[in-house]
């Protein structure tokens, strides 16, 4: 038995543009529409593919979230996760406390490859899958936008700075997925009554036996400073005056 | 007291200039002393320039063979075991930072900031949530080390003209060897590096072909500029992903900005919002880009950058 966790977060859908409170003390979520983190489904369809071509036999989707997360669960076991696991917690947990979370699920479920997405797009921190690898004192393969199994290592291809960088892991490993690993697959109808049927199993972030406390707290939340309404030019010539008369050219 | 360990990014025995930003950042906390850590191989050429940087005290080599190649999980068990007797640990919000400080941090028990864009005091930092649509203010509890991202594009790099001590540091730390680097292929452009050039054009899906990205590159030459792309752009093959700018590529501020055939997304505004002049050449009026645009032509850009090139001589 062959086993991928990966980690599916609830966020604020990518189109909507994120507003900071009047009163500064967060940001606008009331009404507003929730998604599967895009990192994660892109690391949930990359699980679904290695399991497809037989390198591996079940996948898991787990989060650390309210209890309305099923529902992002429920959409990954819609998109072919065998089963699911909720921990939850109301309060928001800090990445440290996500990975510790997660640890305890790698203790009891032992796979062989554990997926996250590079970075949560609401908190954009990019650490969950780095500080979990540290814990579980396993290898990380960052940003990944290609992965190659063999015989219990991994080759996996990152986007980094300078352009792709090539890195081969022992498994088990923890993998973070960039933008280009993969296109995930749209959910089918039928797929939907049947992941109703799929195992979903809540658990307290209490009963993990961790310390989920937290290290850092917002005092407020601010909008970006505005830019300045511009000019338009109506030619390339206005255009070349316009920038000498900055001293850009 | 504080006292900031800094870890020095570097390729090729040249110091990136994100760690003379790191050091500003750390510069900002008052009273701070600051000292820059360089892992490597050889480290001496990279900590002789580190060693250059105006405010840094001393600079500590850890050299091994394993060092040779930028591995997370090589260098996180040192950078911890070298941070034993700093408060903060600092490292670039570049893909070698983003990968290294989380894995820092999770070994020294404690939690990360990521991208921090201001240090109002040792415990205090605003970092941009949400691609940037919030800033945030954020307390760090004291009683524990601050592990940290700097964003690069909120700082100056700090000068040089100083001269501090280099030493080699003994690192006591068990190396893995479960993680081993194969390959990079770093396409050798010529053209300024985009995270530091002071001029970027960028071109966006409506570029069509990585044949025609071309267009792209004549004008960024003609203006000596480094070349950006959109997600789309990139994601269909027109452009190669270290140019990507945005919430999940680079986050640039160059003195000029000229985005072609780019709509305005706000994942890729996130990655512009500090440029100091932004042109935009788009052939829809409505175009998001429009809105943050500081300098607009509505054009097509199949004949306006040929004219545009032709202008500037
Ligand atoms: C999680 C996530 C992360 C993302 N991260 C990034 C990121 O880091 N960077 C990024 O860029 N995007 C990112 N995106 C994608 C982003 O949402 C947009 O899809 C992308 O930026 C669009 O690229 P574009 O502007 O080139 O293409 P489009 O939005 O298709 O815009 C093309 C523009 O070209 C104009 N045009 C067409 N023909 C011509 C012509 N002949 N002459 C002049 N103009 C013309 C059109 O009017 C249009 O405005 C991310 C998305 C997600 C979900």
């Amino acid at each position: 038995m062959s086993k991928i966790l990966v980690g599916l977060k609830r966020v604020v859908d990518y189109n909507v543009r994120v507003r900071v409170k009047p009163d500064g003390t967060g940001v606008v979520t009331e009404g507003v529409k929730m998604s599967i983190n895009p990192f994660d489904e892109i690391a949930l369809e990359e699980a679904l593919r290695i399991k497809e071509k037989g390198g591996a036999t079940e996948v898991i989707v787990a989060s650390i979230g309210p209890a309305d997360t099923q529902q992002q669960l429920r959409t990954g076991l819609a998109m072919g996760a065998d089963r699911a696991i909720l921990v939850q917690s109301d309060a928001p947990v800090e990445p440290l406390a996500a990975a510790k979370a997660f640890l305890k699920l790698i203790e009891k479920e032992g796979p062989q490859i554990v997926l996250l997405g590079k970075q949560g797009i609401d908190d954009d921190n990019n650490q969950t899958g780095q500080m979990l690898a540290a814990l579980w004192n396993r290898p990380q393969a960052t940003f990944a936008s290609k992965v190659e199994l063999d015989s219990g290592r991994a080759k996996v291809t990152r986007e980094v700075d300078a352009g792709l960088e090539t890195i081969e892991v022992d498994l088990p490993a923890v993998i973070t997925t960039d933008l280009r690993l993969n296109e995930p697959r749209y959910v089918k109808l039928p797929d939907i009554m049947k992941a109703k049927k799929k195992p979903l199993d809540t658990l307290p972030i209490a009963e993990l036996g961790i310390d989920a406390g937290s290290q850092f707290k917002t005092l407020k939340y601010e909008a970006p400073a505005g830019r300045s309404k511009g000019v338009m030019v109506k030619d390339v010539g206005e255009l070349v005056a316009v920038l000498k008369q900055k001293g850009l050219i | 007291m504080t006292k900031i360990l800094v870890v020095a990014e570097h390729a090729g025995g040249k110091l990136n200039p994100a760690t003379a930003k790191c050091v500003a950042c750390a510069s900002a906390i008052s009273g701070a002393e600051i000292d820059v850590v360089v892992l490597a191989a050889d480290a001496s050429a990279v900590a002789d320039q580190a060693a250059k940087l105006q405010g840094v005290k001393k600079v500590l080599k850890v050299e091994n063979a394993a060092n040779a190649e930028p591995l997370a999980a090589v260098l996180a068990p040192q950078i911890a075991a070298a941070a034993a007797n700093y408060t903060h640990v600092f490292g670039p919000s570049t893909t070698f930072g983003k990968d290294l400080m989380p894995r820092v941090a999770a070994l020294l028990g404690v939690g990360q900031l990521s991208d921090i864009m201001a240090a109002d005091s040792a415990y205090t930092f605003r970092r941009p949530i949400y691609a940037g649509n919030a800033i945030i203010t954020v307390e760090a509890a004291k009683d524990k080390k601050v592990v940290a991202t700097v964003r690069v594009a909120s700082f100056q790099a700090v000068g040089e003209g100083g001269s501090a001590a280099v030493e080699a540091a003994a690192v006591n730390a068990e190396i893995p060897t479960h993680t081993r680097f194969v390959t990079r292929s770093a396409a050798a452009t010529g053209r300024p590096d985009l995270q530091t050039a002071a001029r970027v054009v960028s071109g966006g899906r409506a570029v069509g072909s990585a044949d025609n990205f071309k267009i792209i590159y004549g004008l960024a030459d003609k203006l000596g500029a480094g070349v950006g792309a959109s997600r789309a752009a990139v994601d269909a093959g027109y452009a190669p992903n270290d140019l990507q700018v945005g919430q999940t590529g680079k986050i640039i501020a160059p003195e000029l900005y000229v985005a072609v055939g780019i709509s305005g997304a706000i994942q890729h505004l996130t990655g512009i919002k500090d440029a100091r002049t932004i042109v935009a050449i788009n052939k829809d009026a409505e175009a998001p880009i429009f809105e943050v645009a500081d300098v607009g032509l509505v054009g097509d850009l199949f004949t306006v950058i040929p004219e545009l090139e032709k202008a500037l001589g």
